[in-house]
Parts: structure tokens; C-alpha cells; sequence
């Protein structure tokens, strides 16, 4: 039996602008996130879905429309409590940083919702090791690499023992190798322990991950649906200014220079298995 | 040159005066102070001087990266000293060279003056030499405790305080790099007029308060849903632990303040 | 206007306890018109390197030569602002330099600094923002109203303004979504070509690098290590790999297939355009010779 761990209902919001023309944000925007699923939202910057994390986390209140976190309604009143079973990583790996030094960082939330000491030295060892941090203990903030932070952010949220992690571009400001440290940390993670993931990214290759994907632009839900659903639409996807995974952006140039190729290629291992079975294996 | 500064400065270490709890050494230092005044002539001086160099020795920092780092202060103390040695006129001559005269207590004022300063100097030094920020500001927070009671927001003051430490580098790294990009730009820092030197300058600043207020925005929110309420109802995480060591300490300390008593004229 | 290095050194905080080293005995040439691009992990160098291009820091050690100007550890600030002009840098995230009330204004901060007169410069700024594709009515904007990408394109402008003969790019599009950074790149490759711009290209990104770059340089622990058209530095996989580097995505496909077909292509894919071109050519010669 699947249960329901956020949800979406016809939600609309508008932000005010100083002319006092609203404009929608978000516009009438309905899907559910499952237990133990892994989502990525996905968009180019500007299409609302920075705007649909603070929705979710209540940063802002819908203008019409449900957010449901929990099976609950999210409302200034339970907001406390919600967020005390969710884990939040941003975009900034420096701004997100409290603590003087890693362990007073991963401790933050524990030491915010009255976790006693004793516990918290525990938690704090294990998400460290968790996110393969165990040696940076003591390790202030500017002797970190971005990928390191944002890793830290990541222990941070995994030491409430959440049951939904949410990742706002948290891996849009890292270098190569920062981004493919968090990924595989997050990866890691969810075939570990099944950890609900939300992450919202610009990055096709990082979505391709996903077990299910949203796709938004301008405010509107464009189409939802898994990976290989999505990536069958790949010139809607390219005309919304999103890049496609690069076995996709081969596979069709190959077509485009006239090579038959049957099926689409989101992988590279798909793409060459198509180019033996289509090419090469007479 | 502001590399060299080593005041305010902290290196890590794991001598005794390192492992003391922030709060033995914080209210060692703040009773070291007011001891110092009770040092009235040459035996009290140098017991303080003595008892001073102790310390320095059980801290395990070089005197030498003292000494250099210290310059400018010491600068100063020498300034003084010879400010006593030419202005006090009391007591026997004892230099008489042309239009100076060198007068007893002058010398000795001068020379009491400037340990005085020297040590405490050194003091307060060797407390932040061998104390990280952080601990400083949780010993300060668990001694002003008390004045809660007093409405003095000691939680909000001490988490204040931490968030500056943890974003100084970070407000430093950024500056510099404003900084370069608009030299990069053909702007001029250092010559000109002072006028033009105030208006290189904002450049300089309206970028960095731009930034810095956006880090406060986005620090705001992380601290929020990450379950910041204010102190009501938190834990520490950062916990501090008395040892032998610091009643050890205090004890040391209560022993000079009784010489300093005994052997004060 | 060339720039060459030789033997340059660099140390952050010398003579203190603090003294760290990010350069070491770096050797490089960077010739006029070409598009180089600097490789190499974070903490490789690179951003210290970039620095010394125009000056902003000075070689503790060595010599760093820009067009006619000999910049060593003892030279005065004054001769530097007169190579900056010549070499423009767009920092990383550079809209963080963003200050002035309009964006015009904004605009024409470098060239009045470098002693271009107002109108010259308020055309210029009208100019580029035309040529990076803002709406003209940005000019009177407060570059604070924008979205984050045409912020990046104002502060890029505000390095064009003063038309320096060589640019340094420092991961000019980090942070922008795929769309903002194939703009962003592409208009920098047509600067290059239209206004016979020499380019030089700090990522971390192979594939730009083997897209773009003529010339390429390698760094890693404060050392240049390899340097050499992108055929080369690529085509040595084993040597790259050693410095922790890895090659574009196309050349790794490419390897992958010509595992498979048990012959190797018969150039080196630098963009994925390159590997369907001859992946291509490869499966039609296959199909002839099984004609």
C-alpha cells in the first residue's frame, strides 16, 4: 500500500509586484509525491520552481489550492511540527551553513528541536558517516569545498532522521566533481533506506535519476511521468530550455544525419547497444 | 602587515592553557586584570612578570612569534614609557644631560606603567592565542547565565556572535573578490585625492551589503526551517566540561593574588 | 597581444606562519587571437593563475609577460592599471560586482575609469546591451531588478565596455541554467571571432573546453603540467587521468564504441556533433563492406 508523503492540489500562487500587477507564479499545479520515491521537478530558471519549494515548506501560502505534507494540510499552525520530519538542502552551500564547525552544523536542527545531548553526539557521528564526512569532524566551513558543504547540509537534515529530504538546486553552484559527490551521496542514500527524495534541479542528466519526473515552466506543470515517459518528448523538453542527457543529444544527431536508430537512448549503455544491434553486429 | 598580526588571532593547539575550559580562562583573565593593579613595587611587578612568562611557557607559543606579532603594541608601550620618563617630575634626579632631566619616579612610574600594559597584553594574548572564537563565546554565554534573569538576551547575544565568527572568512573572501573585480574594472583604491578615495570605495561596499544581506536572507530561512525558535526549549550541542585542570588553574591564580597582597608596599 | 609565464610562483601570506603556496615554476603561452582554456580541479591553481593575466596579483616569483609589459614581484601599481585595460577578466558569478543605480551607468564604470569620455562610453554601454541581447529599456533599470541571467550579461558587458584586447573568462556561466550557458558561450566565441578577441577560458567543464579552446592548459597542485591543442591534451587519456582529469563526454563514448566495433574512429569526437559525424561515417562503411 503506497502512502502519500506530500501532495499537491490545485495550488496557485501569486507573487505581488510593486506596480501591484500580480502575475501567477505557480499556476493551478496538482501531483503527489509517494513514499520512498524519488522526484525530480524539473525547469529552467524562472519557471516557478523555487517558487513551488517554498511552497512546500511553507515559506509561502498558496493563494488557492491544498499543500498536503503528511496528510496534512500545511498551515501556519502545524508548519513546526512538518518540518521538524522533513530535511532541507538549498542552493547556497555557504549560506545554509550555521555552525562554527561541521558538527555544530549537522547538530543544529537536533540542538533547535530539544534532541538531548547524549543522542545527538550519536546522530551526529552517524549522518557524518553517512554522508562520508566522518573525518571533518572539526572542520570549520571555509576549509570545505562546495561539494563538502553541501554534503555537511545533507548530514544536517539526515540527523532528524527525516522522512522527506527536499534539495532546492543544491547542486547548481558545485563544480563537476562537488555535483557528482552529492549525487552519489543522495543515491546512496535512497537505496539505503529508502529515503523520499524531492529534488529540484535544471539538470536533465541529474533528473534522469529520478524514478519519476515534473517538469514545469511558467508557472504551469508542463508533464509529469518517469524518466523514459519524459525523455520520449525531447523536443518539448529542448524548447523549454532544458538540455537533454548527452546519449540523447547524440542519438539525435545521429537520426538527423540520416542513421536509422530504433528507440530512444537516454543512457550511453542503451546507446551503443542500439548502434550494435542496428549497425554493427552483422 | 595585518598578515603578521597575531592579536585576535587563534592557533590551535593541545598545551594545558589550550585544553582549559573557556570559562576557567575567561574568568582568569578577568581576575588576572584587576590582580595586576594590586602589583605596587619592584617585588609585586615581578612576581606578575614572572607568573606572566609561566603561563606564556605552559602555552607552548613561541615568545619570539609573540614578540613580532605584538610590534605595533609594543610600539605603544614604549610610548608610554618614555611619556612618564619626560613628564613626571617628582623624586631625585638622576639623568641631568643638557635640557633632560630623568627624575626617580619618573623612572620607576615609566617602568611599572609599561609591564603593567605589557602583561596584560601578553594576558589577553595568550587567551585568544590558544582559544578558538567559538569557545570563547560559550564560556561567555555560560557566565553571563546568571544575568538572564536580568532580561539580557545571552542565548540571542552568543548565537550573534558564533554567526559573525562563522561568516567573517567568508565576508573576507568575498571582499577581496569585489575588491579584485573592480580593480579588474580600471578602479583605483589606493591614489587620488581623499574625496576620490571615498568614492572608489563604494564600488567596494554596495555590492558587499548587497551580499551580505542576501547571505542574511538565506541564512534566515535555513535557520527557520531547520527548526530555529529562539533559546526556549533548546539543547547544546556544544558542551563545556570543568576539569582538575581549571580548578587547578584558578587555584594558581589565587595564590598570586595572596602574594600579591602580602608583598605590596 | 601575447601573454607568457615563465617559472611563475605565488604564495598567499608570505613570511607569516600562514605562508600557503598555490604556484610553482608555471610555464605558459597564450598567444594572440588564440582561445585557451585553463583546466584543473578546484585548488589547482587556476584561479590564482587567472589573476596574475592582468596583473591583479603579482608573481612572487618569476616573470609574467603581458604584450610589451614585464610584470615581476617588483613591480609598481601604477604600470598595472595601464595592462588592465588590455586584459579584461569576468570573474565567477560576476554580477556580485554589480553597484551603480542603472544598469547604464553600471555599464560605463570600466571605460570612464580607464579615461574614456562619457558619451563614448554611455554608446558603448547602449551598444552592448544590444549586442547581448537585453531589452533596450534595461539602460535605465537598476541592474538589482533584474533575473540572474541578464545581471551576468550586464556584468559582462561592463567588462566589454572598455574593450580589452584579451579576455579571461572564470567559469563564465556557472550557476546558469543549460539554455543561459549555451547562450552565454556562444556569444563569447562569436566576441572572439568578430572582434579578434584573445580568449582565455578558466572551467571546469571538458566538454567547453573541447568545444571552444584552440589551446589548452593543464594545471594541477599549482604546477602547469600539460599544454596542447585540445586533440592532444585529450587524446592522452591515461596522462589526464593522473591530474584527476577526465576527457568530454563524447570522447569517452567514443572509446566505449570503438571497443565494440574493435577498430578505433578515425579522428578525436571533441563535441558529440564530432562522434555523430563519425559514428556516422563508420556504420555507413560498415554497411558497404557488408554490401
Amino acid at each position: 500500500m503506497m502512502k502519500e508523503v506530500l501532495s499537491m492540489d490545485h495550488v496557485s500562487f501569486s507573487y505581488q509586484s510593486e506596480e501591484g500587477v500580480t502575475e501567477k507564479a505557480i499556476d493551478d499545479i496538482s501531483f503527489a509525491v509517494q513514499q520512498g520515491e524519488w522526484i525530480a521537478i524539473v525547469g529552467h530558471n524562472g519557471s516557478g520552481k523555487s517558487t513551488l519549494a517554498k511552497l512546500m515548506i511553507g515559506l509561502l501560502f498558496p493563494d488557492e489550492g491544498e499543500v498536503n505534507v503528511f496528510i496534512q494540510k500545511l498551515s501556519e499552525a502545524n508548519l513546526w511540527a512538518i518540518r521538524s520530519r522533513m530535511g532541507f538542502v538549498f542552493q547556497n552551500p555557504d549560506n545554509q551553513f550555521v555552525g562554527s564547525t561541521v558538527q555544530d552544523d549537522v547538530a543544529f536542527a537536533l540542538e533547535n528541536n530539544g534532541v538531548p545531548f547524549t543522542d545527538m553526539v550519536t546522530r551526529v557521528h552517524e549522518s557524518l558517516a553517512q554522508v562520508n564526512m566522518s573525518n571533518f569532524h572539526d572542520h570549520e566551513p571555509h576549509h570545505l569545498s562546495g561539494g563538502q558543504k553541501q554534503r555537511v547540509a545533507i548530514a544536517g537534515a539526515l540527523a532528524l532522521k527525516p522522512e522527506l529530504l527536499l534539495m532546492d538546486e543544491a547542486t547548481s553552484m558545485l563544480d563537476p566533481q562537488g555535483r557528482d559527490e552529492v549525487i552519489r551521496v543522495v543515491e546512496e542514500l535512497k537505496t539505503k533506506t529508502g529515503l523520499t527524495v524531492i529534488s529540484i534541479t535544471h539538470d536533465l542528466e541529474e533528473a534522469l535519476l529520478a524514478d519519476r519526473i515534473v517538469v514545469m515552466n511558467k508557472g504551469k506543470l508542463l508533464t509529469t511521468g518517469t524518466p523514459t515517459q519524459i525523455f520520449a518528448r525531447g523536443d518539448e523538453l529542448e524548447a523549454i530550455g532544458l538540455d537533454l542527457p548527452f546519449a540523447m543529444k547524440v542519438s539525435r544527431l545521429l537520426r538527423e544525419s540520416g542513421m536509422e536508430l530504433f528507440g530512444e537512448h537516454m543512457t550511453e549503455e542503451e546507446l551503443v547497444n542500439g548502434l550494435w544491434t542496428s549497425h554493427f553486429s552483422k | 602587515m595585518l598578515e603578521k598580526m597575531i592579536f585576535g588571532r587563534y592557533i590551535p593547539g593541545t598545551s594545558f592553557v589550550h585544553k582549559l575550559d573557556p570559562r576557567s580562562k575567561l574568568s582568569f583573565v578577568f581576575l588576572f586584570i584587576i590582580a595586576v593593579f594590586l602589583a605596587n613595587n619592584a617585588v609585586t611587578y615581578g612576581i606578575l612578570l614572572g607568573f606572566t612568562l609561566l603561563v606564556i611557557f605552559s602555552s607552548r607559543i613561541r615568545i619570539y612569534f609573540l614578540i613580532n606579532g605584538l610590534k605595533p603594541i609594543i610600539f605603544l608601550i614604549a610610548f608610554t614609557f618614555l611619556m612618564h620618563i619626560f613628564f613626571t617630575k617628582e623624586g631625585a634626579i638622576i639623568v641631568d644631560w643638557k635640557f633632560i632631566k630623568i627624575y626617580e619616579e619618573g623612572l620607576r612610574q615609566g617602568i611599572f606603567i609599561s609591564l603593567r600594559f605589557l602583561v596584560l597584553v601578553l594576558m589577553t594574548s595568550i587567551l585568544t592565542l590558544t582559544t578558538s572564537p567559538i569557545s570563547i563565546t560559550d564560556g561567555m554565554e555560560d557566565l553571563l547565565n546568571p544575568f538572564k534573569r536580568f532580561k539580557l538576551p545571552v542565548h540571542e547575544l552568543a548565537l550573534m556572535m558564533s554567526i559573525s565568527l562563522r561568516f567573517i572568512p567568508t565576508l573576507m573572501d568575498e571582499t577581496d573578490k569585489i575588491l579584485k573585480a573592480q580593480l579588474a574594472r580600471g578602479s583605483d583604491i589606493s591614489t587620488g585625492s581623499i574625496k576620490q578615495r571615498i568614492r572608489a570605495v563604494i564600488p567596494l561596499l554596495v555590492p558587499l551589503f548587497v551580499s551580505a544581506f542576501k547571505r542574511a536572507e538565506d541564512l534566515a530561512i535555513a535557520m527557520e526551517v531547520r527548526g530555529y525558535r529562539g533559546g526556549e526549549g533548546r539543547t547544546r550541542y556544544r558542551q563545556l566540561k570543568w576539569h582538575w585542570r581549571d580548578t587547578v588553574a584558578l587555584a594558581l591564580l589565587g595564590v598570586l593574588v595572596a602574594a600579591l597582597v602580602l608583598l605590596r608596599g | 597581444m601575447d601573454i607568457s609565464l615563465q617559472q611563475v610562483g605565488y604564495s598567499y601570506g608570505r613570511n607569516t606562519p600562514f605562508e600557503k603556496r598555490a604556484l610553482q615554476g608555471v610555464d605558459g603561452t597564450i598567444k594572440t587571437g588564440s582561445y585557451t582554456a585553463i583546466i584543473g580541479h578546484t585548488g589547482s591553481g587556476k584561479s590564482t593563475l587567472l589573476m596574475h593575466l592582468n596583473g591583479l596579483l603579482k608573481p612572487s616569483e618569476g616573470i609574467v609577460q603581458i604584450g610589451d609589459t614585464q610584470i615581476t614581484a617588483g613591480t609598481k601599481a601604477k604600470e598595472l592599471k595601464a595592462v588592465r585595460r588590455h586584459v579584461g577578466i569576468v570573474f565567477q558569478f560576476p554580477e556580485h560586482q554589480l553597484f551603480e543605480e542603472t544598469v547604464e551607468k553600471d555599464i560605463m564604470f570600466g571605460p570612464m575609469n580607464f579615461g574614456v569620455s562619457k558619451e563614448e562610453s554611455r554608446k558603448r554601454a547602449h551598444e552592448l546591451i544590444e549586442l547581448l541581447g537585453l531589452p533596450p529599456d534595461t539602460a535605465q533599470k537598476s541592474p538589482f531588478d533584474l533575473s540572474g541571467g541578464q545581471m551576468r550579461r550586464v556584468a559582462i558587458a561592463g567588462v566589454l565596455a572598455f574593450k580589452p584586447s584579451v579576455l579571461v573568462l572564470d567559469e563564465p556561466t556557472a550557476g546558469l541554467d543549460p539554455r543561459g550557458r549555451k547562450e552565454i558561450m556562444e556569444l563569447f566565441s562569436r566576441l572572439h571571432a568578430e572582434e579578434n578577441l584573445t580568449t582565455v577560458l578558466v572551467t571546469h567543464s571538458m566538454e567547453d573546453a573541447a568545444r571552444y579552446a584552440d589551446n589548452i592548459i593543464v594545471m594541477h597542485n599549482g604546477h602547469s603540467v600539460m599544454a596542447g591543442t585540445p586533440q592532444n591534451i585529450f587524446g592522452d587519456e591515461e596522462t589526464l587521468a593522473s591530474f584527476g582529469l577526465g576527457v568530454p563526454r563524447s570522447v569517452k563514448l567514443q572509446r566505449v564504441v570503438e571497443k565494440m566495433i574493435g577498430r578505433p574512429l578515425p579522428v578525436l569526437a571533441l563535441t558529440e556533433e564530432d562522434l555523430a559525424t563519425a559514428l556516422a561515417r563508420a556504420a555507413s562503411e560498415e554497411g558497404d563492406a557488408n554490401a
